[in-house]
């Protein structure tokens, strides 16, 4: 008896079918414009016409101290504003989280909504209230310190060289501050009671409870925190636009990639844009976030301990 | 969206209203631009006097949004829908225009002669061959003063340097008033209501910006570091906190009265009128000793050019003629105070201030921003870098001298004149 032939396995298109949106938008507004951006930045405009030029422009980014001294200096200015975060708005979140968990905070609902309310408000808005509130003519700021015996202590922050990048990366700090609460306390919410209550028994109580047995469940989530952070802090552009100008005065003192690929992309005053550098200052920008996604991917995140419960 | 809406009411009307005794041969204009502030001036008194003279010719001035003028403008002259008559920028964005062949050769154009050299430089090509547009206003630096504050602590208008330093120091001892209302935030102020405001009186105008552009003159010379040394002796009359005093925060102090020296441009003037509650004065940028020659910056601004690839270029030339008259200078200096004709007949203007700022013409040399032509067309832009370092000089980041070699080495970096 001849065995029976193996049906055909049929294609199965719904696979396709269902990835394929996905998939086309995802291609369409992500992957063919970073392909382009790519592109763009081994061009060079010459004549009127677009010329392959190979890695002459990140030579001439790198090379020529014009365009280096800049470069180093935004991503210098970016890399303090991304320390800022992860020593100022990470640390706070956990500890708001760790206060927002507490059984007995009342209005817990009430603190959550308010600390995140700023998330959720325009680069815009934040960027002018913030201008008004430091500024040394109308300002609140000056008064309330005033009030309090501190004006000696107020300077016109923003204004000021060696502070105004500190300044804006604290208020930015006070915009994004709710995401990292947020999360953490999700994180905290979801511990099951009975590790809580067995560390109880053990005699594990407060501060201790915490250091030993919610931090370590809750590393995960930190992870996550800071990758979101150095991604975002990275591709920060629009607060320091918004208060500082393009010109991220003083000084080019705050300075980060963001505003300086938009000078150099679309051009600044009398500055005519120059898409090709501005391509490949954003690809740098792209190879250093991904470079930092990279490190936190192979070498920290594998080597989190996770717990099932 | 606003502006979009009312400019296709506005257009409606128009043609409604004129299609009843509109002719067939009548011939339509249309003027791009990006003042959509000037809509009504245009409609209610420039259209309607040219008009008058020039039956079968119609004007319809149809502006877009400033920060969408200059796209909006290449994608319409590329796709050959843009208006017959282009409102042009100064220097650089014009001249690429008429690079491409956008803008049509206006150098024989009837009317071209009632205009200075420097009021065309704006828009010739670099070697003054070619002009491509009509200079159609400019605007002047000087200081706008708070006369009931001037007359309070019996002050007299500062000519020389010495003597403004005087006033200043007499304010500020004073105590009642801010003796300047400057600040350095936003960069621009200290670039252009400071240096190139006070500059041209050190560099002697058109010469050193000239001698510049010819590389006989650098920023590092004496006369080109002065006004930085100048600028950098203003810092203790400024007001508290200057660093983080913005633009609107320094005419807001002015005009709200608690300052008395406002460094100004001229376009300040229709907004000062509306909102200073006292009467104003102003002085130009005072000189070195008592009888030198006092020099302005007289910087043009705006202009109008024509649309190579209109239908009728010959209706549009009699426009641009009619621009170039001193009835059009007439009308719109009038119409925006501040702004001032570049047109060689003197204009009569009703504003007070208008008046006294326009009547340094007459006793002062005109010159224009010194960074403007040429010298910012490449990497670092100088434009961009004077507003830093003027800004460093007056926080006292930077020595002047300091400030001018930066400024120096990055032209250097790009810019090799033509011996």
């Amino acid at each position: 008896m001849a065995a029976e032939p193996r049906p055909k396995r049929p294609i199965r298109w719904h696979i396709a079918v269902f990835l394929a949106p996905a998939v086309l938008v995802y291609t369409a507004i992500m992957i063919l414009p970073l392909a382009g951006t790519l592109q763009l930045s081994l061009f060079r405009n010459i004549e009127q016409s677009q010329v392959f030029v190979g890695l002459s422009n990140f030579r001439m980014l790198f090379g020529d101290p014009n365009w280096s001294v800049n470069f180093w200096n935004a991503l210098r200015n970016n890399v303090w504003f991304f320390i800022i975060h992860m020593l100022v708005q990470n640390p706070i979140g956990v500890l708001l989280a760790a206060l927002l968990s507490s059984p007995r905070l009342r209005f817990a609902a009430f603190y959550r909504t308010a600390i995140f309310v700023p998330t959720i408000l325009s680069f815009v808005i934040v960027g002018f209230a913030w201008k008004l509130i430091l500024s040394p003519i109308w300002g609140v700021a000056p008064h309330l310190m005033d009030f309090v015996g501190l004006k000696s202590f107020f300077t016109p922050w923003l204004g000021k060289e060696q502070y105004a990048l500190t300044a804006l990366s604290l208020v930015s700090v006070w915009q994004f501050v709710g995401i990292p609460m947020m999360l953490i306390y999700a994180a905290l919410l979801s511990i099951p009671d009975e590790v809580i209550e067995a560390a109880e028994c053990d005699g594990v109580t407060g501060m201790a409870q915490f250091w030993k047995i919610k931090l370590p469940l809750i590393l995960p989530s930190i992870g996550i925190i800071s990758i979101l952070t150095f991604v975002g802090n990275f591709n920060a552009f629009d607060l320091i636009y918004t208060a500082q100008g393009a010109l991220a005065g003083p000084n080019y003192s705050t300075d980060i990639l963001g505003t300086f690929l938009y000078r150099a992309f679309f051009g600044f005053q009398l500055q005519v844009g120059d898409p090709n550098m501005g391509a490949a200052i954003a690809t740098m920008m792209f190879l250093i976030i991904l470079g930092g996604v990279c490190v936190y991917l192979f070498l920290v995140q594998t080597r989190l301990r996770r717990y099932q419960f | 969206m606003k502006t979009k809406l009312l400019t296709a009411l506005l257009l409606g009307t128009s043609i409604l209203a004129t299609t009843g005794m509109a002719l067939a041969e009548d011939v339509t204009l249309n003027i791009e631009s990006w003042r959509g502030d000037d809509l009504t001036i245009w409609k209610d008194k420039l259209i309607p006097a040219f008009e008058a003279k020039n039956p079968g010719i119609k004007v319809v001035f149809a502006p877009s949004a400033p920060t969408e003028y200059d796209a909006a403008l290449g994608a319409k002259l590329a796709a050959g829908s843009a208006g017959d008559l282009i409102t042009c920028r100064p220097f650089d964005k014009s001249l690429e225009l008429f690079k491409k062949g956008n803008l049509a050769d206006l150098t024989s154009l009837p009317g071209m002669d009632n205009f200075s050299p420097v009021a065309k430089a704006a828009w010739q090509t670099d070697d003054g061959k070619s002009s491509f547009c009509v200079p159609m206003a400019s605007v002047i630096h000087g200081f706008i003063y708070n006369k009931d504050a001037f007359d309070k602590l019996g002050l007299k208008v500062p000519t020389t340097v010495d003597e403004f330093y005087a006033v200043l120091d007499k304010i500020k001892a004073d105590g009642t008033y801010i003796p300047m209302a400057m600040g350095t935030k936003d960069l621009w102020e200290a670039a252009t209501m400071g240096y190139q405001n006070i500059g041209p009186n050190y560099w002697k105008g058109e010469e050193g910006r000239q001698a510049l552009i010819k590389g006989e003159q650098k920023l590092t010379d004496a006369d080109w570091v002065a006004p930085y040394k100048e600028l950098a002796k203003w810092k203790p009359y400024l007001g508290d906190g200057f660093e983080a005093q913005t633009y609107p925060d320094s005419q807001n102090l002015f005009t709200l009265g608690r300052a008395a020296i406002y460094p100004a441009g001229s376009w300040e003037i229709g907004l000062f009128n509306t909102q200073a509650q006292f009467k104003m004065g102003a002085f130009p940028p005072p000189v070195q000793k008592a009888g030198d020659t006092c020099y302005i910056s007289d910087h043009t601004d705006i202009g109008m050019g024509l649309n190579a690839a209109s239908k009728h270029p010959e209706e549009a030339k009699k426009f641009l003629s009619w621009v170039a008259s001193p009835d059009f200078a007439t009308i719109y200096a009038n119409a925006l105070p501040g702004f001032f004709s570049l047109n060689s007949t003197p204009v009569k203007m009703e504003d007070p201030l208008a008046q006294e700022f326009v009547s340094w013409r007459g006793k002062c040399k005109s010159t224009i921003r010194s960074t403007y032509q040429i010298l910012s067309r490449g990497t670092p832009n100088l434009e961009n870098e004077t507003w830093v370092e003027s800004a460093n000089v007056i926080n006292g980041t930077d020595t002047p001298e300091a400030a001018a070699k930066k400024l120096q080495d990055g032209l250097d970096s790009w810019y090799k004149p033509a011996k």
